[in-house]
């Protein structure tokens, strides 16, 4: 299809959508309004469990089905780029040149931030986890957190190290059964609030490390050696 | 205009569409799809409010006192957020592996899958 | 407890498998992965033999309806069927993967444990957001399985076309999803559907605007995976490149569950709000281009996949056509398809681990060697053309008589065209690759034994497999042949209860007091009776007519289609035209889907 073409078909199916989505949003009820029956019972039956942190209580708890299944795409989506982001074919490896590659130049500033911000970044991280129950955060927020703060060694220009620091098959496996455990918690309704948090946490931890790890990998070390294919 | 929220957030799913009709670039065209669904989290945010009400955590205040937001639409957008960063992730590995693959990440250079 | 324990058991396994699958030796893998299935279908067959009478429902985490906070699962006859249908394909795949993928990880088997999964809480899911969650990752392991070949280009490429289409379709859904909280303030299907009716009523008992709209954004990412015309691009790409067992998964299942998806919205919410001619409308296009499209293709997979498009146009028909009939006739033609288009992937799939191509030119002749996969596209062929007593048969009846009693005059000749074209195609590919002769220049190609030429030329494929195998082990021939016999005989199931099972499904009540009171409902109920005589009229046409296509086709390929009137050079016109339709252009099915988007707001508002 040629471009113009292409975007009036989109202009006359935009406008038709458009046009259907302003006609059922001007039915809703008014921005700001204060009828809203299912928060309202959310949040009874949160305080009844003393479950401070609304949110979590929903996500974990009331609604963990919902969590089960977002789990499970984490899960199928971390291993799905393992697959997807495997060396294949011609490509190598390229372990030997590993330490050349890492953000071009690091100054010792931003070296010695890194290093110190780590620790305490991990530390956050849990912290947002743990009380999860209770105030805003949760097993996503700090999942989120630690998975990223271990890249804070790739800022800083050592990423040997970061490499050392995270096995991706150890990561790989955590992951898995951090996402057994949770499903197998939520579906017998048998853990707390604070352990589903906790399982969550460290499956959303794994899982980020794993994502983000695989494309470094392609980054970095994969390579296609020349004449390769076209 | 009560309504302009709503609205807001079906702007934004069809500002994401026409990017990814148009996009030249399938790397941009996968920032595009998480643009369209940026639209959902503020069409349920914006379900979710109410005014003069305060986040729904209970940890420094009476169980009774302000109104609180809808928590629901909050968890809902939550697992949105999630489910979003994880599909773009899978994308982008499949994205990195066609430039690979076919040298290109123009949507028009690549050639028909039809036989 | 039987329904979490079918969705937890291929839960558990997958973690399982993904956490300790690479210490594991291949055998205990497979044979994990196998009973793992196999008991998510014995548990499937349990609550289908239960729903009829118990109520088959279960509030998750014990947040039992009287809170109003919990999701419910619930599985009436068909839900429970259709996980039945599900774990049966599942276990199909493995075992014929099972020599397959020589080199495969647990991973593989880790992801289709995580799809089956998916897929039954999809079915057994009562809530309308929970839905979308398993739909979402029912998508995210098929765009995975689909690049698992991440190493061919088309693979890449076919995977995120299908991920970038059906994402877009997802969010839509979830938007719709978002205006029915809006208004009712439920997520439950059964709970959301009471309060729509109570206050979403404009004029005349029918929905207002915002009805209408929620209905059209749910359908669209359904319409995406059940691949109604325009929303149907995806799917010839991803499933000819997908690996053949997730294509017997995607076509039996994965892409019908979309047309289960709008049928249980509709009547468990919108019943009697909407109408549902939009679906009708882009249903039968789906039927008509899907198998226009098949004829013209000689990738074999892509043609199946063309031929799928066809045949769940069809089913979206049949939900259409309203009511229990109709309905029952949709299942039976579910099942049948199902099976058939299963064995006929495995059937490809032999194919391209013998000969390393499923160009249909290319094969031409060499399937002489393969009896069993010979006999398996013999008999696909005419179980596509609706040969009793199979599911599609006793499915084609039962939708027609439900049919003509709407005045819906064009339901037959639009089934008849559809089977026979795809019917046609496949009975072409039979005569072409089983009965034909080789082609002259390569005499060598004659003899089997000796396998493809390594310079097979350029419709070369990886053949999943290393090396070729050189028989057939009983693990790749089996699981066709007993889908292909489950599916010919579908037609068999007893009229009554899947008439009474349509019933209890049509029943928007029924489905309320099923999951809010845990009653059964009974409601009256007329039996599905497959064995009319315009049934059997019908697949007599239908034989005939896929016969005709298919010699005519052989015929106009040996006298090498040169020259050719004004009509011939018409139809090859038409057919470069639709060929460059469907351009693999990721912008071109973007703008196609919003253009779908707006004809069903057309079709669904009242005005």
């Amino acid at each position: 299809m040629r471009t113009r073409t292409r975007t009036l078909l989109f202009a006359a199916g935009a406008a038709g959508a458009a046009a259907l989505f302003t006609a059922g949003a001007l039915d809703l009820p008014r921005f700001g309004g204060a009828v809203h029956p299912y928060g309202d019972r959310a949040v009874r039956q949160a305080l009844r469990e003393s479950t401070t942190n609304t949110i979590s209580s929903v996500n974990f708890d009331q609604r963990a089905f919902d969590t089960i299944g977002e789990e499970l795409i984490l899960m199928a989506s971390a291993i799905g780029a393992v697959v997807l982001l495997r060396v294949v074919g011609k490509e190598a490896e390229d372990q030997g040149a590993a330490h050349r590659h890492g953000p071009a130049e690091v100054s010792d500033a931003l070296r010695i931030v890194g290093y110190l911000l780590l620790p305490v970044t991990l530390l956050i991280g849990v912290y947002i986890i743990a009380h999860g129950a209770q105030s805003p955060g949760g097993g996503f927020q700090g999942g989120v957190v630690l998975g990223t703060a271990v890249h804070l060694l790739y800022l800083a220009g050592d990423y040997p190290a970061l490499q050392r620091l995270r096995p991706i098959p150890v990561f790989e496996s955590t992951e898995a059964l951090a996402a057994g455990v949770f499903v197998a918690m939520a579906l017998a309704a048998a853990g707390a609030v604070p352990a589903l948090n906790g399982a969550v946490g460290v499956e959303v931890g794994c899982a980020l490390v794993l994502l983000i790890g695989k494309f470094f990998e392609q980054a970095l070390l994969v390579r296609e050696p020349p004449g390769g294919t076209p | 205009m009560s309504h302009l929220p709503y609205l807001a957030a079906g702007w934004i799913v069809i500002v994401g569409i026409y990017g990814i009709v148009t996009s030249r670039d399938l790397i941009h065209a996968v920032v595009c799809l998480s643009v369209t669904q940026s639209g959902t989290y503020v069409l349920l945010l914006a379900i979710g409010y109410r005014d003069g009400a305060t986040a729904p955590v209970f940890s420094d205040r009476p169980p009774h006192g302000r109104p609180v937001t809808d928590p629901v639409v909050q968890a809902m957008t939550l697992t949105d957020i999630v489910v979003g960063a994880t599909v773009t992730a899978l994308l982008l590995a499949l994205a990195v592996q066609v430039a690979k693959r076919r040298g290109t990440i123009d949507p028009g250079e690549l050639r028909s899958l039809e036989s | 407890m039987i329904l979490q324990l079918t969705v937890a058991v291929p839960i558990l396994a997958a973690a399982l498998l993904a956490t300790a699958g690479r210490w594991l030796p291949r055998l205990v893998v497979d044979v994990a992965a196998v009973l793992a299935v196999a008991a998510v279908a014995a548990l499937a067959a349990l609550t289908l033999t239960r729903a009829p009478h118990h109520a088959q429902v279960s509030w998750l985490g014990g947040w039992g309806p009287a809170t109003g906070v919990g999701i419910p699962l619930a599985a009436d006859p068909f839900a429970a069927g259709l996980a039945l249908v599900t774990a049966l394909l599942t276990l199909a795949a493995l075992l014929f993967s099972w020599r397959f993928f020589t080199e495969v990880q647990a991973i593989f088997h880790t992801l289709m444990l995580l799809f089956l999964a998916a897929m039954v809480a999809y079915v057994y899911t009562g809530d309308l957001f929970d839905a979308f969650v398993f739909f979402e990752l029912m998508s995210v392991v098929a765009f995975a399985l689909t690049g698992y070949r991440s190493e061919e280009p088309s693979t890449v490429h076919g995977a995120l076309n299908f991920g970038i289409i059906q994402s877009i379709g997802a969010y839509l859904t979830l938007a719709g999803i978002a205006l029915v909280y809006a208004r009712t303030g439920q997520l439950g299907l059964a709970t959301a559907g009471r309060q729509l009716i109570g206050t979403g009523t404009g004029h005349g008992g029918h929905g207002d605007a915002l009805v209408t709209a929620a209905f059209v954004l749910i359908c669209t990412g359904y319409l995406v995976k059940a691949s109604a015309v325009p929303f149907h691009f995806w799917l010839a790409d991803a499933h000819a490149v997908a690996p053949t067992p997730v294509c017997v998964l995607f076509s039996g299942i994965m892409v019908p569950l979309g047309v289960y998806g709008i049928a249980r919205t509709y009547w468990a919410t919108f019943a009697g709000l909407v109408p549902l001619r939009a679906i009708a409308v882009l249903g039968a296009a789906a039927a008509l281009l899907g198998a226009v499209m098949c004829v013209l293709q000689h990738h074999i997979k892509r043609l199946l996949a063309y031929s799928t498009v066809s045949h769940v146009g069809l089913l979206l028909v049949g939900v259409a056509a309203h009511g229990p009939g109709a309905l029952a006739g949709t299942a039976y033609y579910l099942a049948g398809h199902a099976g058939v288009k299963g064995a006929l992937f495995l059937a490809a799939g032999a194919l391209l681990n013998r000969h390393q191509t499923v160009d249909e030119h290319e094969l031409r002749g060499r399937g002489r060697g393969m009896p069993v996969t010979g006999a398996t596209f013999l008999l696909g062929a005419l179980g596509l053309a609706g040969l009793p007593p199979s599911g599609l048969f006793a499915g084609h009846a039962v939708t027609e008589h439900a049919a003509e009693e709407l005045g819906w005059w064009w339901f037959t000749p639009l089934a008849i065209a559809a089977s026979a074209l795809t019917a046609g195609a496949v009975l072409r590919v039979w005569l072409g690759v089983f009965r034909g002769t080789p082609a002259e220049e390569d005499p060598a190609q004659e003899d089997p034994a000796h396998g493809a030429r390594p310079d097979a030329g350029g419709g070369h494929e990886d053949p999943e497999t290393r090396p070729t195998l050189r028989n057939l082990p009983w693990t790749m021939v089996s699981p066709g042949l007993v889908l292909l016999a489950a599916a010919l005989l579908a037609g068999l199931i007893p009229g009554g209860p899947v008439g009474a099972a349509a019933a209890m499904f049509t029943d928007r009540d029924g489905y309320a007091a099923l999951v809010l009171d845990g009653r059964v409902p009974h409601p009256h109920s007329v039996p599905a009776d497959p064995w009319t005589a315009s049934g059997v009229a019908g697949f007599l046409a239908t034989l005939l007519l896929a016969a005709l296509i298919a010699v005519h086709a052989v015929r106009r390929r040996a006298s090498d289609r040169t020259g050719g009137g004004i009509l011939a050079r018409a139809a090859a016109a038409t057919s470069a035209r639709l060929h460059a339709l469907h351009s693999g252009h990721i912008g071109d099915y973007a703008a196609w889907l919003t253009a779908g988007v707006a004809v069903l707001a057309l079709l669904t508002t009242r005005f």
